[in-house]
Formats: C-alpha cells, sequence, structure tokens
C-alpha cells in the first residue's frame, strides 16, 4: 500500500435511527500513525461515528473506507477490517466466563489460527506492557475497572491491529483509576499507533493527539491541533463546550 | 494510681476484631428461637403448624407401618390370598401388593423371565446419568460412551441378537419407557432448542427467523396430548403404505418437537439477558457468527437459565407420563394397570406412593445437580 494512503476515509456519511438524523454528512480523513481525539457533548454522534468504522453501526449514506477496504455488506471485507481494528469499549466487555489470559488468546487463536503457545506468549508480552501479567489467571470479575480496562486494551492489541479505536475508555472508570489507563494510551501513542479516541480527557489530548475533532448534533463543527482547539476556538459551541468541560476540572 | 474509666478504655487499644459473631446468634437454640419463636405471632404460628404436622405425620405412620400389612399368606392353589388386605383396607396400608406387582410395574408386560434385561438398562441408564453428570468426563469421548451405552440398551430391550429372545416394542413398558422417551426427549431436544434459539434471533436470515417463530408458537400453542394423538392417529395416514414407524417412535418425535419449543423460549432468554457488549466485543475482535456464539454468547447465557432449564427439564421428565393416553405403557400407565389386578382391588394409594418415589427420587435428584453446578460455575467466576 502506497505510504500516503490515509489509515481511515470517511466521506459524506449519513446515518439515521428512525426519523432521528444522528451523523450529517460526516467526512474525515486518518492519516496512517495519526492519533485523532474525537470529542463533543453526549448525543453529538461521536460515539456512532466510532462504531462505524468497524461496523458495529451501519451507516447509510457515504463511504467509508478502512486500510484500503471499503466497508460494505460484503462479510468478507468486513472480516478482514475487523482483523486490522482494535477497538476498547467504555464498559470493557471482557468476556466474563474466561480467564485474562483466555480472553486475551481467543481471538489469535481462533481469528490468526495462531498455534495455542504462541498465542499465549503474545498475550503475556502485551500484559506485561499494560503491567498486569500477575493477573493473567483470574477471571475479569475478580480485576478492578482499571485493571479490566488495561486487559481490553492488552486483548484488542493481541490482534496486532493496525488502528485501534478507543470509545470513552476511561468515563466508566473511577477517578483513580483513569491515569493508569490513560497512561497505557499514551505508551500506545508514543509506539506509533493510529488511534481514534473518543474521550474527554483533555490533558489526554493534549498530549498524544495530532488533532481534535469536535462533534455536536451529528455533525463536525471545527477541528484543529489541540493547542489551536483548547486556546484559541472559533466556534461558539466548541467556546461553550470547553467552559462546560473546565469548570467540571 | 487507677486512672478514670473513660481513660482505661481508651488504653485498652482497639477492640479485638472478633472472627465470628458472637456465639449468642449461633447453635440449634439460637436458630430456633430467631426462626420459630421469634415473637408471639411467630410462636402461634409454629405450634399450630407443628401440631398439624405431627398429626398427619402420625396417621400417615399408623397406616403406613403400624397397621400395614406387609405379606399375604399363599392359598392351597398357589395364589395370594388378598383377605389381610381387605381387612385392613381403610386402616392399614397394603404393602404387600407393592411386594407382588413391583415388577409389572417397574417393567410393564416385558416378558417375565426377561425382566433382567430391562432392569440392566435402568441401571445403564443412571449409570450414563452418573457419568454424564460429572464434570471431569465432559469430554468427546463422553459423546462415544452414550452411543455404546444407547446401543446396548436398545439390543437389550429389543433382543433378536446375541441369543436374546426377540421382544417387540409393544411389550416394553414402566420405567426403560419412561427414561428413554426422557432421555431421547431431552438430549435430541436441547441442540434443536438451541438452533431455534438462535434463528429466532436472527437479523441476517429473515426467512429462518420466521419458521422458528411459527415453529415455537405453533408447537408450544397446542397441547402435548394433542400432539401425541395427532402423532399417533394421523401421523400413519400420511405415511405411504407400509412404511410406518412404530407408535413409541412417534411419541418420542412429538415429545422432542414439545421439548424444543419450550426450551428454546428459554435459551432465547438467556441470549436475550446477555449484555449487548458481548457480542460487540466478539465482532469487534474479528470472530465469525459461529465463534462468537460457540465461544461468548452461548456459554454465558445458558449459565444464566439453568435454573429454568432444570424446571423444563423436570417438567418434561413427568409429562413423559401423557403417553399413557395413547397406550404406551410407560411407569405410571403400567403402575395403574398393575391395579387393574382383581386380587389387589382398592389397592391404589400405596402404588401411588410408590410411583410418586420414583419420580421424586429423578427429578430431586435432577435439581440438586443443577444446584450444585451453579455453586460450582458462579465459585469458578467467583463473582
Amino acid at each position: 500500500m502506497a505510504e500516503a494512503a490515509p489509515a481511515i476515509v470517511l466521506d459524506k456519511v449519513n446515518k439515521w435511527y428512525g426519523a432521528m438524523h444522528v451523523l450529517r454528512d460526516i467526512t474525515m480523513n486518518v492519516d496512517q500513525k495519526e492519533r485523532v481525539v474525537v470529542c463533543g457533548p453526549s448525543g453529538s454522534g461521536k460515539s456512532t461515528m466510532i462504531r462505524c468504522i468497524n461496523r458495529l453501526e451501519q451507516h447509510q449514506q457515504g463511504r467509508i473506507v478502512v486500510d484500503g477496504t471499503e466497508l460494505t455488506d460484503d462479510v468478507r471485507a468486513l472480516d478482514t477490517i475487523r482483523r486490522e481494528v482494535g477497538m476498547v469499549f467504555q464498559s470493557f466487555n471482557l468476556f466474563p466466563h474466561l480467564t485474562i489470559l483466555q480472553n486475551c488468546t481467543l481471538a489469535p487463536i481462533s481469528v490468526r489460527k495462531m498455534p495455542k503457545a504462541e498465542a499465549e506468549e503474545l498475550a503475556m508480552d502485551f500484559l506485561r506492557k499494560v503491567k498486569i501479567p500477575e493477573q493473567a489467571n483470574k477471571y475479569p470479575g475478580q480485576l478492578s475497572g482499571g485493571q479490566q480496562q488495561r486487559v481490553a486494551i492488552a486483548r484488542a492489541l493481541c490482534m496486532k491491529p493496525k488502528i485501534m479505536l478507543f470509545d470513552e475508555p476511561t468515563s466508566a472508570l473511577d477517578p483513580e483509576m483513569i491515569k493508569e489507563v490513560l497512561d497505557t494510551m499514551v505508551s500506545l501513542a508514543e509506539s506509533g499507533m493510529t488511534m481514534v479516541c473518543v474521550t474527554h480527557e483533555m490533558g489526554f489530548a493534549r498530549m498524544v493527539a495530532d488533532r481534535v475533532v469536535f462533534m455536536d448534533r451529528g455533525e463536525i463543527v471545527e477541528s484543529g491541533t489541540p493547542t489551536r482547539m483548547f486556546e484559541d476556538p472559533q466556534t461558539d459551541r466548541l467556546k461553550l463546550f470547553l467552559s462546560q468541560i473546565l469548570r467540571g476540572h | 494510681m487507677t486512672p478514670p474509666a473513660s481513660i482505661a478504655i481508651a488504653e485498652a487499644g482497639p477492640a479485638p476484631t472478633r472472627e465470628r459473631p458472637p456465639a449468642s446468634v449461633y447453635g440449634p437454640f439460637a436458630w430456633v428461637r430467631a426462626n420459630l419463636f421469634n415473637g408471639i405471632f411467630s410462636t402461634i404460628v409454629t405450634l399450630v403448624l407443628g401440631v398439624a404436622i405431627a398429626w398427619a405425620l402420625y396417621g400417615f405412620l399408623k397406616w403406613g407401618v403400624a397397621n400395614a400389612i406387609w405379606s399375604v399368606p399363599t392359598t392351597a392353589t398357589g395364589a395370594l390370598d388378598p383377605t389381610a388386605c381387605r381387612a385392613a383396607h381403610g386402616t392399614g396400608a397394603c404393602w404387600a401388593a407393592i411386594n407382588d406387582k413391583w415388577r409389572f410395574m417397574l417393567f410393564g408386560r416385558f416378558p417375565y423371565d426377561q425382566q433382567w434385561r430391562a432392569g440392566i438398562c435402568i441401571a445403564l441408564f443412571i449409570g450414563l446419568f452418573y457419568v454424564s453428570s460429572d464434570r471431569r468426563f465432559w469430554r468427546k469421548e463422553l459423546a462415544y460412551i452414550w452411543a455404546a451405552t444407547l446401543a446396548v440398551i436398545f439390543t437389550l430391550m429389543w433382543g433378536g441378537v446375541f441369543g436374546l429372545s426377540y421382544v417387540p416394542q409393544d411389550e416394553w413398558g414402566g420405567l426403560p419407557i419412561t427414561l428413554i422417551l426422557a432421555t431421547f426427549g431431552l438430549a435430541l431436544a436441547f441442540p434443536l432448542s438451541v438452533l431455534v434459539a438462535l434463528g429466532r434471533r436472527s437479523t441476517a436470515l429473515p426467512a429462518v427467523k420466521t419458521l422458528c417463530i411459527v415453529y415455537v408458537e405453533l408447537i408450544r400453542g397446542v397441547p402435548l396430548i394433542a400432539l401425541l394423538f395427532m402423532a399417533n392417529v394421523m401421523f400413519p395416514l400420511f405415511m405411504p403404505v407400509g412404511l410406518n414407524p412404530d407408535k413409541l417412535l412417534r411419541a418420542q418425535v412429538a415429545i422432542i418437537l414439545f421439548a424444543a419449543a419450550y426450551l428454546a423460549e428459554v435459551v432465547r432468554g438467556g441470549l436475550q439477558a446477555l449484555p449487548k457488549g458481548q457480542a460487540e466485543a466478539a465482532d469487534a475482535l474479528g470472530l465469525t457468527y459461529w465463534q462468537k456464539t460457540l465461544k461468548i454468547t452461548l456459554p454465558q447465557a445458558l449459565r444464566l437459565v439453568i435454573p429454568p432449564l432444570v424446571n423444563t427439564f423436570i417438567g418434561f421428565f413427568k409429562d413423559t407420563s401423557l403417553v399413557l393416553t395413547i397406550g404406551i405403557l410407560d411407569l405410571l400407565t403400567a403402575s395403574k394397570t398393575a391395579m387393574a389386578d382383581p386380587v389387589w382391588q382398592g389397592v391404589s394409594t400405596e402404588i401411588y406412593i410408590v410411583v410418586a418415589m420414583v419420580y421424586v427420587a429423578f427429578c430431586y435428584t435432577m435439581s440438586s445437580y443443577s444446584r450444585s453446578i451453579e455453586r460450582k460455575l458462579d465459585r469458578a467466576r467467583n463473582r
């Protein structure tokens, strides 16, 4: 693939829930190794947008191209994309009936057909990177929220994805656990991963984002570098949003 | 110098941590006080119920033990003389009838000298259940054990090979029939029900979904008895001449189809109860539909529905007795037939009690097994 080809292309993407227009003409490119933070008030469509990228939601109009493959009803194209795109959810979504290690090895073994021993070695590698190798044989219910979310990150990384999507990864965490998850994400960003991250953590956005995208009522209102966005917001909607966010801090 | 009391307490340091609550809330007396005599109202209820239970128990023991007739003399012609039983009718139980009739109750019209074969079949079924209940044996080999055991069971029942005399199917009866109907009924209905439940939730295959809905609603809307009648009377009319599966098989198919419709709704309930995030996480990892279903959603859903699943299992174990309406001699029907013996006229309560005990033994085993497996699964996950 050509070096310049963007990792993700969203071209005039539209989506409706019944009569509600939740995504309006979303057009956005994410370059290889680019780190994009998407923010906006709740109900702004940011989660829906990120979930369209690996088709947990279907868009109804426009084009989405991920890693050179267009998302259509073609199941094989979808499988290809999902293998290359990792996702981390707000509610962790670890599999409670499997151990931490099994959570991490399941997809490499069944989807990538990796031998079990190799998958376990890989999983332990990533569990060490997120700093919880000693929990490998426990069940998710025995871990704290922060630990579970780090496992979820490790689980996604075990598929060796080219792109990582984060859907409000720290919103369900107690304050003292947010840092450990953000630290993990920062070191992932430093390793050169392409990342799209829906989050309200402005400190994280400042530290790692190449670009911040602000969404409201289903459309992209403004985007730019974190410094420009936070210090010189152009639109009233972003100004209002920032003032509300900062008041909370 | 003695410091003031308040300081003395403060200097005593932290109170010693108790590893268990004070002794006064332990032991049988404490239990009785807390649960049976906890206030005036509860004391009155306890006393009233206690008297009622003691009175009922006294009556039952007088009838079932003290005044019971355990055996009767044989007449000069070699027949049993039931006079003693007739005399005790209404005041004492006639267990002598059970003594005489238990083999007919258990094996129905199976040839008397061959009944050891049916007896072995019962033992094999129980052994099969026992082995299957142990999680250590939950491996592929278990399927072979099932196949082999069932083959042996049918060889023993039918005979006609290995020097065993041939026993036509309409001579089978009693407990083996109940166990055959229940075991095959549930063992085949369960996988079918999982497929139907999955089909009914399918979004990608609307035709399959409609088919599953129609199947469940149609079968559920008909009483099992009606289905058994249909299997017995109507089904042969549609079959080509000469090709007529036997009555037991037709009843068996009806039971499987009926049970599957009910179980499918139970399984669907479990799938419905799973958080959506589980399926989404599996999708996001790139698992295929079947990988997601077999490794993520189904194991969790089935674990959630163990109580209603076992509830349905127990219900169907007992519902197999409805085959009496089409003249198959299961445990209950064989026992009712045994009552018709003119020698033991009037002896029915005793026979019903014995039959009930057999059913209770099987059903209670099922329910305590389900409780133990729930406990084990919970412990494994520490939730």
